[in-house]
């Protein structure tokens, strides 16, 4: 199980890369730089001579290449989940890392064929948060500090206040997909104000879009301070919560230095993937707070533990964890 | 057994991607209508006239050319964007054409193709017009990848990557619209600007900004001057039998700022 979970961050820090790749090809304008798919000008992905890999076909062709080599690691990843591991929900997790992986690779495809339709690809930058998110709790789930188990603890707030934030975070990504798809990056060229006022003096879809991701970089905030301020005070021994809350805190926190710096740089490409990327981090870290927080507050409590109100709610994962300790 | 339930579904798919595709063929001109009413040349007029700017005029960007070493080699002294070209106070490379007073007239299409070339990692003209039906050569002279973006809008847009030199495909818009943007992906400085039009009363400005719409019958024009970046003006002009007028379009360099 060691493996298979080493094999699992493995492939969440791919997956990563491969967000990073996306990012790079959308902030330099490449997407539609190799014309066909899943040909690259009529040669074989894999036999595409790297003399021809110039301007922004580097971009492109690196991203099809490590987006291949990230479903490859995920059919990898699937099969041998299914062989090894005891919990069936984990098994399911796995098969649905693989069909994720393939409907991302189809809808990549397909924004390439229509011409970068914004609605296809937004849907293909969520997909890929979503996948990331998979390979996440992947990764989570099969360590050995998960399956050992843990104490439980009793603060039926915290779950809703984490997973609030999880969610906050990646509406937060899907406005900033948006805003990247429909070309809006620059729609506020201003940083803080907006055109010189605290609310744009007029609107446009583009503006609206852009001023939204700008609210919720507020809302992000707001939310994953409270959840940190909320662990620093009433869970400061659990190291387990305190470490992703404190890194998830210092992430947002680059990621908002890092979105600002993404205005005033006019989307300097290389600023502009680090904010994708910081972005996925942020989601990640919040995502893995939130499913520790939801396994130690709702689960069945060991024996001698004290009970707590949610043990109920969450009877398969208590069954599995027992099947996993043997 | 499985390939004849997905038949429906991979025929609308197959119907679909054609008319996603469509425009990118030859299509053949339509026939004139019997009583189609033709300009009478020997009672003919014209517009000729100059596209100036006013005020400084503002630098073209420097573009980064380094990512293809083909285009490096090919632009030594490194290369700036196409924006504004003005020699002696005259802006060039303005998509001037008759914007409406034609009416019912019938022009036949040409069957010379219009060509735009990529040369030296560049599109070559920068602005060019066409007539709605007729075809449009693109051909790469370049020893490198190009991919030709047409930005389309009221005609299907289209990508169509040239890997070989030499290579030509030839295209065609259907409808009137100006103006087509072209953009290759893989060289990112590289634009070209396709005004389509049902007549041929249109001009792209040379020599200084001067331009020439030929031919013209009697009537009320009204007149466009198209500017990637300075925008359009608009003026109009009557010409009667056989006469000749002359029009000057001066955009101010301010208005760079606001576009």
């Amino acid at each position: 199980m060691i493996w298979l979970n080493r094999y699992a961050k493995l492939v969440a820090l791919s997956t990563l890369l491969l967000i990073g790749a996306g990012g790079m090809v959308t902030s330099t304008g490449s997407g539609l730089s190799v014309p066909d798919w899943p040909n690259t000008y009529g040669w074989f992905m894999f036999t595409f001579p790297m003399s021809k890999w110039v301007g922004g076909i580097r971009y492109e062709h690196t991203h099809r290449l490590i987006a291949s080599t990230v479903g490859f690691l995920t059919i990898i990843l699937a099969i041998w989940t299914w062989r090894v591991e005891p919990r069936a929900w984990v098994r399911r997790l796995a098969l649905a890392a693989l069909g994720t992986v393939i409907l991302q690779g189809l809808l990549g495809g397909l924004t390439v064929i229509l011409l970068l339709p914004p609605a296809v690809s937004i849907g293909h930058a969520a997909l890929a948060q979503l996948f990331f998110c998979i390979t996440v709790t992947l990764a989570l789930v099969t360590s050995p500090s998960w399956t050992a188990g843990a104490s439980s603890l009793d603060d039926p707030m915290l779950p809703k206040i984490t997973l609030a934030t999880t969610t906050l975070v990646y509406c937060q990504i899907l406005i900033g997909a948006t805003m990247r798809h429909i070309g809006a990056g620059l729609a506020i060229p201003t940083f803080p104000l907006a055109f010189g006022h605290v609310l744009p003096p007029e609107w446009t879809t583009a503006i609206g879009v852009h001023f939204a991701h700008r609210m919720g970089a507020v809302v992000v905030l707001l939310a994953v301070a409270n959840s940190t301020a909320h662990i620093w005070h009433w869970h400061r021994p659990q190291r387990d919560l305190i470490r992703p809350a404190t890194l998830l805190l210092l992430l947002v926190c680059s990621q908002a230095t890092l979105g600002a710096l993404v205005v005033m740089s006019a989307l300097q490409p290389i600023i502009n993937t680090a904010h994708v990327v910081n972005g996925a981090l942020v989601l990640g870290t919040s995502l893995v707070l939130t499913l520790r927080v939801f396994r130690r507050t709702l689960q069945q409590p060991a024996i001698g533990d004290v009970k707590t109100s949610r043990q109920s709610h969450i009877p398969l994962l208590d069954q599995d964890l027992r099947e996993v300790r043997g | 057994m499985y390939l004849n339930q997905l038949r429906p579904f991979l025929t609308v798919l197959l119907m679909a991607l054609a008319f996603g595709c469509g425009g990118q063929g030859g299509q053949a001109p339509a026939a004139p209508p019997a009583n189609a009413r033709r300009v009478d040349q020997s009672k003919a007029g014209n517009v000729t006239g100059r596209v100036t700017i006013e005020g400084t005029v503002p630098e073209n960007p420097p573009i980064e050319i380094d990512g293809d070493p083909y285009c490096s080699q090919q632009n030594p002294k490194g290369a700036t964007a196409e924006i504004f070209a003005v020699d002696g106070g005259g802006l060039e490379n303005v998509f001037v054409y008759v914007k409406d007073g034609l009416g019912d007239y019938w022009f036949d299409v040409p069957t010379e193709p219009v060509k735009l070339d990529q040369h030296a990692c560049r599109y070559q003209p920068h602005v060019l017009g066409i007539r709605a039906g007729q075809k449009l050569a693109i051909s790469n002279s370049d020893d490198t990848l190009h991919n030709v973006h047409a930005l389309a809008t009221a005609n299907p847009g289209w990508n169509k990557g040239q890997s070989l030199k030499n290579i030509v495909d030839e295209k065609v818009f259907t409808k009137p619209e100006v103006m087509v943007q072209f953009k290759c992906d893989v060289h990112n400085w590289m634009h070209a600007y396709v005004g389509v039009l049902e007549h041929p009363y249109f001009a792209v400005t040379r020599d200084g900004g001067k331009f020439a719409l030929n031919d013209l019958p009697a009537g009320t024009y009204t007149v466009e001057a198209w500017h990637e970046k300075l925008g359009t003006q608009t003026q109009t002009v009557t010409l009667g039998d056989k006469e000749s007028k002359e029009l000057t379009f001066t955009f101010k360099s301010a208005a760079a700022r606001a576009n």
